[in-house]
């Protein structure tokens, strides 16, 4: 696994390039091939960096030293001196207070990078998806051969150890939930791997399933030696077909290598599993829908407690975690609980997969530790904005929370987040610039919510879809001032008195509008105008 | 099929795998992989797959070696063709249309050049 102990960011926006910050670049990379550095040091470009002077500018990481002016003739002796020798270059440091403070956010960083790592992509886009004797070539298997020679118990404790919390979106402890299924009494457990991943936005579980749906397979074999189960199910989202041939195919693949069936590599270990398409609902996400979903009843969410750790599928003790979590387990399980904490933030260990997408002009998928801030995601993995202003910026699809402009340099991890009252979602990052309006933004979050609602519990049903009345009034400029009041007693009621997770947040994106963008809001409904033009005012 | 019993064949598999990678980086044949996740499909990776194919078997090229893998993580760039020529580093274009990788594979895999004008930047 390769990790990358430096970074170094160069401004690449227009006036830079008119400093020439390519051949800089182009220096730079040659300087680390020279010094046999390629393994060691990313380089990376920084297209927006604002109005600053001395360009181009140039940022090492973990040290955040801030060398500006950079000639391409400084650059050989930069790359020995600071990162073949390890010292800083006092002489070409910024002087100039004025730029120090404009690139203030960029030394926030001092001590870690916010470089990509890898650890759930590992084989993505290395691996043929099709092949499992590739995986293999890849470190597969490696990681439950480990778990084997282990004792259940001490699987579990590492998971534990290793502070990795479920990637779907709330953040529960994995660990935690492990050990209650383990000590979970009954002889039939269920593992199952929640792979309906329908927030609108994210698509990484989809990535992981189609690039190495092998890793899930060997992690779903550690969970259930873990926690004593010998039957699993995928519960894959109807609309991922491709996913949903890859995880059969790797399935079969399996099954022939005797990895799945009984007495796997002569162990006297048990396990095989199932695959089950879901229809299209998004409810199906929700544990205990899903579980209905499988046991072949309505896709309706079931009264908590008792949890699925001791009465899930068919009433027996089931662990459900989410792909990204379960693709995290074979290389803690490989490289220990330290090698995992070294990553991300203390009390969110670990990398995140990020979906980027809206305003910025490179789109895609990063994976990088917890704790990167939002304007890194938006400056140095999208490139900057396409035009205008960032506004805010939607985590994790509709659950999550609406990240205004004033909130993007705090570090996104689950603890941070919730003490500045946003939430970190299932990881898609929806950027918007200043040409976007917030209430429009939020009506459609809302009617999202208002068509998937179940319809089980009366808060979520009637709540939905009289906040989207509501909003949908204020957007074509029929909006009273009491509607903010009845709006926010209609998400209290939701937050506090629905069955499951969907009406609990559904109330979450109008929140973070009263919250954030309350002037905004104002401008709709008491002088009759959208500020950016979207809103059918009539 | 092999199946396997026993850690020891685990073992055995996993170094038969690795001399299988190992030997087709080292043969000096030329790799060249096409991103294939929904995005890249979406995108047209079958379309810029099969014109590489149609390439290979018009000029009878011996020696390459076509491979799919998942997403690369280049969303916005798909389809994305990553050609590795034996003892060079690997070469990241996006965007490849069908025209674009008989392009590719006329400048880049036959006559060794790099197409600038289609590669991503780092």
């Amino acid at each position: 696994m390769k990790t990358v102990r430096s970074m170094v960011l160069v401004s690449h926006d227009e006036k830079s390039k008119a400093s020439s910050s390519q051949e800089v670049i182009d220096a730079f990379n040659q300087a680390i091939k020279d010094f046999g550095l390629v393994d060691e040091v990313a380089v990376a470009t920084i297209p927006e960096i604002g109005t600053i002077r001395t360009l181009p500018l140039v940022v090492i990481y973990p040290e955040a030293s801030i060398y500006a002016p950079v000639r391409p003739e400084d650059v050989p002796f930069l790359v020995e001196e600071h990162l073949y020798k390890g010292r800083e270059v006092p002489a070409l440091k910024v002087k100039d207070p004025d730029t120090m403070r404009k690139a203030a956010w960029l030394t926030q960083r001092k001590g870690s990078l916010p470089a990509e790592s890898r650890i759930v992509l590992r084989n993505v886009g290395k691996i043929d998806p099709e092949s499992i004797d590739e995986f293999f070539a890849y470190e597969g298997g490696q990681a439950f051969a480990t778990a084997l020679q282990m004792t259940p118990e001490l699987v579990v404790q590492v998971i534990k150890e290793s502070g990795l919390r479920g990637r779907g979106g709330a953040g529960f402890p994995a660990g935690i939930k492990w050990d209650a299924v383990r000590k979970a009494p009954g002889k039939k457990k269920y593992v199952i791997c929640n792979a309906d991943e329908s927030e609108p936005g994210t698509f990484k579980d989809r990535v992981i399933m189609e690039g190495d749906p092998f890793s899930i397979l060997e992690a779903m074999l550690i969970a259930a030696y873990a926690v004593g189960a010998d039957e699993g199910y995928i519960y894959i989202r109807g609309e991922y077909q491709l996913a949903l041939e890859r995880v059969q195919k790797a399935i079969q693949q399996a099954r022939e290598y005797g990895v799945l069936g009984k007495n796997i590599f002569g162990s006297g270990f048990d396990f095989d599993i199932h695959i089950h398409a879901g229809a299209g609902a998004y409810i199906c996400g929700e544990e205990t829908a899903l579980l209905e979903s499988i046991e072949g009843g309505r896709g309706e969410p079931r009264v908590k407690p008792p949890y699925p750790t001791t009465h899930g599928l068919w009433g027996k003790p089931t662990l459900i975690n989410n792909v990204e979590t379960f693709a995290n387990i074979p290389p803690i399980i490989l490289n220990g609980s330290d090698w995992f904490r070294s990553y991300g933030t203390p009390s969110s260990p670990g990398t995140k997969v990020y979906t980027i997408l809206g305003n910025v002009n490179n789109k895609g998928l990063i994976e990088v530790p917890m704790g990167i801030t939002l304007r890194e995601v938006i400056n140095i993995y999208g490139k900057g904005l396409k035009q205008g202003q960032f506004k805010f910026a939607q985590t994790g699809g509709s659950s999550g929370s609406i990240i205004p402009a004033s909130l993007q340099d705090t570090p996104m991890d689950f603890d941070s987040y919730s003490k500045m009252g946003v939430s970190l979602g299932s990881g898609a990052l929806l950027i918007c610039d200043d040409s976007n309006c917030i209430v429009d933004a939020v009506r459609v979050l809302t009617r999202f919510f208002q068509v998937e609602c179940c319809g089980k519990c009366v808060p979520c049903r009637v709540g939905t879809d009289q906040t989207w009345k509501i909003l949908t009034e204020i957007s074509e400029g029929r909006g009273k001032m009491e509607d903010i009041a009845h709006l926010e007693w209609l998400c209290s009621g939701m937050e506090g008195l629905s069955n499951c997770g969907l009406g609990q947040t559904a109330g979450t994106p109008i929140r973070n509008m009263l919250d954030h963008f309350r002037a905004e809001l104002d401008a709709h409904i008491k002088l009759g105008v959208c500020p950016t033009g979207i809103c059918p005012m009539k | 099929m092999p199946t396997i019993k026993s850690l020891d064949d685990l073992k055995r598999l996993r170094e038969e795998a690795q001399k299988v990678k190992e030997l087709r980086d080292q043969t000096g044949k030329t790799q060249i992989v096409v991103g294939m996740g929904t995005v890249g499909i979406a995108a047209g990776a079958r379309e810029t797959l099969k014109a590489i194919l149609t390439y290979i078997e018009d000029h009878h090229l011996p020696d390459i070696i076509l491979r799919q893998t998942g997403n690369i993580g280049l969303g916005g760039q798909d389809p994305v063709v990553q050609v590795t020529l034996p003892g060079a580093d690997m070469v990241t274009y996006g965007k490849v249309s069908p025209s674009m990788a008989a392009k590719i594979m006329e400048e880049h895999v036959v006559k060794g050049n790099v197409v600038r004008e289609f590669q991503i930047e780092a």
